[in-house]
């Protein structure tokens, strides 16, 4: 089992910030392994969607903003690997 | 025999637990990797990378605003950010035009999220890093090199 990310969200005026902190080796190479989606939902709207490739760095950090959320909801973050591996973690807007 | 089965159960109650917890089935892992744009990643050069992504050209925009550093010493660990200012910018995405495959990391924006992404990347050496922005179904570019003293491509 993958260790938990660390996710920080935090809610600024009309928007919220939020920063993650995933862990995963992210190796490329002759035998890759590495996220290849991540989907932040909040209320049950998704508010972002990356696809990344092995280029992103080991322990991979993201952050951005997004408007529609405020303190006391709940942010949901999962990722996929390559090899079918995933996590899934849930933070509360402060 | 009944020793046997007993093992039999645990091995399957274990097997269970996994697929249950940190791996996904068969199916869904499949959609995941359909749903991942395979051909946008293997391609090795920007020019490429847009036409991967459904576009024909990208035009040079002054309203896309790179942050990284001017010198990285460890390539491992590069911080990018990337703001844009085009209106209805649909996607984000960083390249950086010197490294095996172009193509680093894509983010979707569903209406209500800011133009505005950071996150980390690998850079094998120094490079001009791209920031490609999707917008009313255009592509938009906009260049910052990053002089790399140790490459980031052994890890």
């Amino acid at each position: 089992m993958p260790d938990p990310m660390r996710i920080r969200a935090t809610a600024q005026g009309e928007s919220v910030d939020v920063r993650v902190l995933m862990a995963h080796e992210m190796a490329g190479g002759t035998t890759p392994h590495y996220i290849q989606t991540v989907t932040v939902t909040c209320n049950g709207k998704v508010v972002l969607s990356a696809e990344w490739g092995p280029a992103v760095s080991k322990n991979p950090y993201l952050q951005f903003k997004f408007a529609g959320g405020k303190k006391g909801d709940e942010l949901e973050v999962k990722w996929v690997d390559n090899k079918g591996e995933t996590r899934t973690d849930k933070a509360t807007i402060g | 025999m009944s020793e046997t089965r007993r093992d039999f159960m645990k091995l399957t109650g274990v097997f269970g637990v996994l697929a249950a917890t940190g791996l996904l089935s068969t199916q869904e892992a499949l959609a995941q990797q359909a749903a991942w744009n395979k051909a946008a990643f293997d391609t090795k050069s920007v020019p490429d990378t847009v036409k991967a992504l459904g576009g024909a050209a990208a035009s040079e925009s002054t309203d896309i605003a790179i942050t990284a550093p001017d010198i990285a010493e460890n390539g491992a660990v590069v911080p990018v950010g990337v703001v844009s200012k085009i209106p209805n910018t649909q996607a984000v995405y960083i390249l950086v035009d010197k490294n095996p495959n172009a193509l680093a990391a894509g983010f979707t924006l569903p209406a209500g999220t800011e133009a505005n992404v950071s996150t980390r990347i690998k850079m094998g050496q120094t490079s001009n890093v791209t920031a490609l922005v999707k917008a009313d179904n255009k592509f938009f570019f906009a260049n910052k090199e990053v002089k790399v003293t140790l490459g980031g491509c052994g890890g």
